[in-house]
């Protein structure tokens, strides 16, 4: 089974699901630049997983961002998306934005994830390592900061659209709008919403993936994860930057199934 | 017609190469750039010329809030305006504005603006802005998707803070309050005029109309360029079926006024440049943080004024590009008057905003200007409008028996000058 369907959540939004492969459930959810079409590791996940990609509201056909405004409402609204998907305890695997959201509902109903895989999560801060301030930069620096290389990244990141027309940038300024002001009310202006202070109540068992050429949340930071999280698996990919799921698709697939069999 | 004498308050001491040199004049500009014993002389200066604007009978005085930003030196325009009132008693005292949802809690505008209204006898004018992206986001790190919403707030606040008369529970969003006294009330009931500036967002239209507030559009790109967003405000004002009233809308220009206009190109190009071409550079990434404006507002087109072509033609506009694009106002006092007249009118404006001292301008060229324009245009277009003459819907209602600030000069007590006096 695969391709989209919609759910409506008991709060009042409605959202887009990816749904594709056979297996155990696994719930998915995207970073800011929301489910690409290039990403080549809802496919690799999908060989031995149900996986099912939400997309949130704020994002391309899902609707309802102005009812979520808070950490709280949108960790809440991800636990409403498992419950509308009738899951009971889906692996939960995020990236970036939807890593840290993913990492927020592990502390909050510890109980119902076994498994936790965070890409390159948001959500913590170093004052000694800033994390790149990806609300302060034009968007054609923004493969610089995702991509271990930026220029096959570039078109990955807006489907092919030419920065350097400028009609084409503005309609992309339009749908970035919508997508980096919804993920703004997680990550604006620094992506802590105190994660740090709940993270103690984490149970599952978690892998910690980061590219080591990311220069958005500098690796250093999955070393904090690593640290705050008793028994997690620190997995460095070399050759890919923030965008490791685009860049290294079945490396990071493949330290989702090594966590898995843990 | 009402004018107001505006001054920005911009550095006028960025070097030759800052466009090449330095990232953006607003956020993170160089702090190094900045000298607080110049500053010192430079707020002075830029005060007096206030004062003087009054004394030469413009209608008003203005000042505004910006924050990290190298062309306006007034994170806090209400410590000006509070020097202006005590010199001043004629001239209506323009704040356009306080960026409300900044404040914590808002009621802090509230009782600010109370104060300048009664120490200046009720010459306030209240501006809101919702504040620019660059001072409210990046410098004052409010989420973005959430300001407009934390601004209604703090307005919705502020204003039963000035009409209500027993103390209330103010249960908000941002705000919780268990006792909202504002204490004192501003002399002008129920609320000194308000006035919204606004760069172009349209949702601003509608609530300039039913609240009944002056709508302020505020920009550097001229009267020319201005029509096409004031025609659309204008279009909702009549949809919405309020009456057309000019002073319901106000426009800031710059204007240069000389003997000739060839003189105006002499004394006054230099440092129209130096605003064009330094004080507007700022960096396009922090023109519009993502969420700042709505889906609606993005998808009406507004934001083409914001892109990075429209900065990077600032920087290659020459003195002539300016004047005939109507960026500038500029010319003999025959020359600016007739093309005041074309601004008022395409417009459709009962209130201007006077942009007279402009970068770095020296003291005695804003003078001379200023001068001109008070004594060779101001009174030749001052009886444009003679449907809505009287209309003072949008001004200030200053205190007939308000007491003269100028008679305190030295200290002296205020009954040992009526004693005097009798």
């Amino acid at each position: 089974m695969m391709g989209w369907e919609r759910i409506d959540t008991a709060k009042g939004t409605s959202c887009r699901v990816w749904r594709h492969g056979q297996g155990s459930p696994l719930v998915y959810l995207h970073g800011s630049a929301g489910i690409l079409e290039a990403d080549g590791l809802l496919s690799a996940l999908a060989r031995e997983h149900t996986v099912y990609a939400p997309e949130l509201p704020g994002f391309g056909e899902s609707s309802g961002e102005e009812l979520l405004e808070d950490m709280l409402d949108f960790t809440l609204h991800g636990w409403d998306v498992v419950n509308a998907l009738g899951l009971d305890r889906p692996t939960l695997v995020g990236h970036s934005l939807g890593g840290m959201v993913a990492a927020e509902m592990a502390c909050v109903c510890p109980e119902r994830v076994e498994h936790l895989g965070l890409i390159a999560p948001a959500g913590l801060w170093m004052d000694e390592h800033p994390v790149a301030d990806i609300f302060g930069v034009l968007p054609q620096s923004l493969p610089g900061l995702l991509f271990h290389d930026p220029a096959q990244g570039a078109a990955a990141l807006t489907g092919g659209v030419d920065f350097s027309d400028d009609d084409a940038l503005v309609s992309f300024f339009v749908e970035n709008a919508r997508r980096l002001g919804t993920a703004g009310k997680l990550l604006f202006p620094i992506p802590n919403r105190r994660l740090s202070k709940r993270i103690y109540r984490l149970a599952a068992r978690t892998a910690v993936i980061w590219g080591e050429s990311d220069r958005l949340i500098p690796p250093v930071y999955a070393s904090r994860w690593g640290q705050l999280i008793p028994g997690a698996e620190v997995v460095l990919i070399p050759d890919a930057g923030h965008m490791v799921t685009l860049e290294a698709p079945a490396a990071v697939a493949d330290a989702i199934e090594k966590l898995l069999v843990r | 017609m009402k004018f107001v004498w505006f001054n920005l308050m911009p550095w006028p001491h960025l070097p030759d190469d800052f466009r090449e040199k330095h990232h953006s004049v607003w956020v993170d500009i160089d702090s190094r750039l900045y000298d607080p014993a110049q500053g010192h002389v430079l707020y002075h200066e830029y005060m007096d010329q206030l004062e003087y604007a009054d004394s030469l009978g413009f209608d008003g005085i203005g000042v505004n809030e910006h924050h990290q930003n190298g062309y306006g030196l007034m994170p806090s325009p209400n410590i000006i305006a509070a020097g202006l009132a005590r010199r001043t008693s004629k001239a209506a005292i323009a704040v356009i504005g306080n960026s409300i949802a900044l404040y914590n809690p808002p009621v802090r505008v509230a009782e600010e603006f109370a104060m300048l209204d009664v120490i200046s006898g009720g010459r306030l004018l209240a501006g809101f802005p919702v504040g620019t992206s660059m001072d409210t986001n990046y410098c004052y790190g409010q989420i973005p998707a959430l300001t407009r919403d934390k601004y209604q707030e703090a307005h919705t606040l502020i204003r039963r803070a000035w009409a209500e008369p027993e103390p209330f529970a103010f249960d908000g969003k941002y705000n919780q309050l268990r006792y909202v006294n504002t204490w004192p009330k501003p002399i002008q009931q129920p609320h000194p005029p308000i006035y919204i500036p606004g760069g172009g967002s349209i949702e601003t239209w509608d609530f300039c109309v039913e609240n009944d507030y002056n709508y302020s559009y505020l920009s550097f790109g001229g009267y020319i360029a201005g029509k096409r967003l004031l025609d659309g405000y204008w279009e909702r004002v009549a949809t919405l079926g309020a009456d057309e009233s000019p002073y319901r809308g106000a426009f800031a220009q710059i204007i240069c006024v000389a003997d000739t206009d060839a003189e105006a190109e002499e004394l006054y190009a230099e440092h129209i440049l130096y605003f064009y071409n330094r004080c507007l550079h700022v960096f396009p990434g922090f023109a519009d943080a993502p969420g700042y404006r709505t889906i609606k507002t993005l998808q009406a087109g507004a934001l083409g004024q914001l892109r990075q072509a429209a900065q990077r033609r600032f920087s290659e506009l020459t003195w002539k590009d300016l004047v005939e694009g109507g960026y500038v106002i500029a010319g003999s006092p025959e020359t600016v008057r007739d093309r005041m007249k074309d601004m008022i009118e395409g417009l459709h404006i009962g209130t201007v905003f006077c942009l007279m001292h402009n970068g770095n301008m020296p003291d005695w060229k804003t003078r001379y200007s200023t001068r001109l324009f008070a004594e060779k245009v101001m009174p030749h277009l001052q009886d444009m409008w003679p449907d809505w003459k009287g209309d003072d819907r949008w001004w200030c209602k200053p205190l007939d028996n308000r007491l003269d600030p100028l008679e305190t000069v030295g200290g002296r007590a205020r009954s040992e000058l009526t004693e005097a006096g009798q």
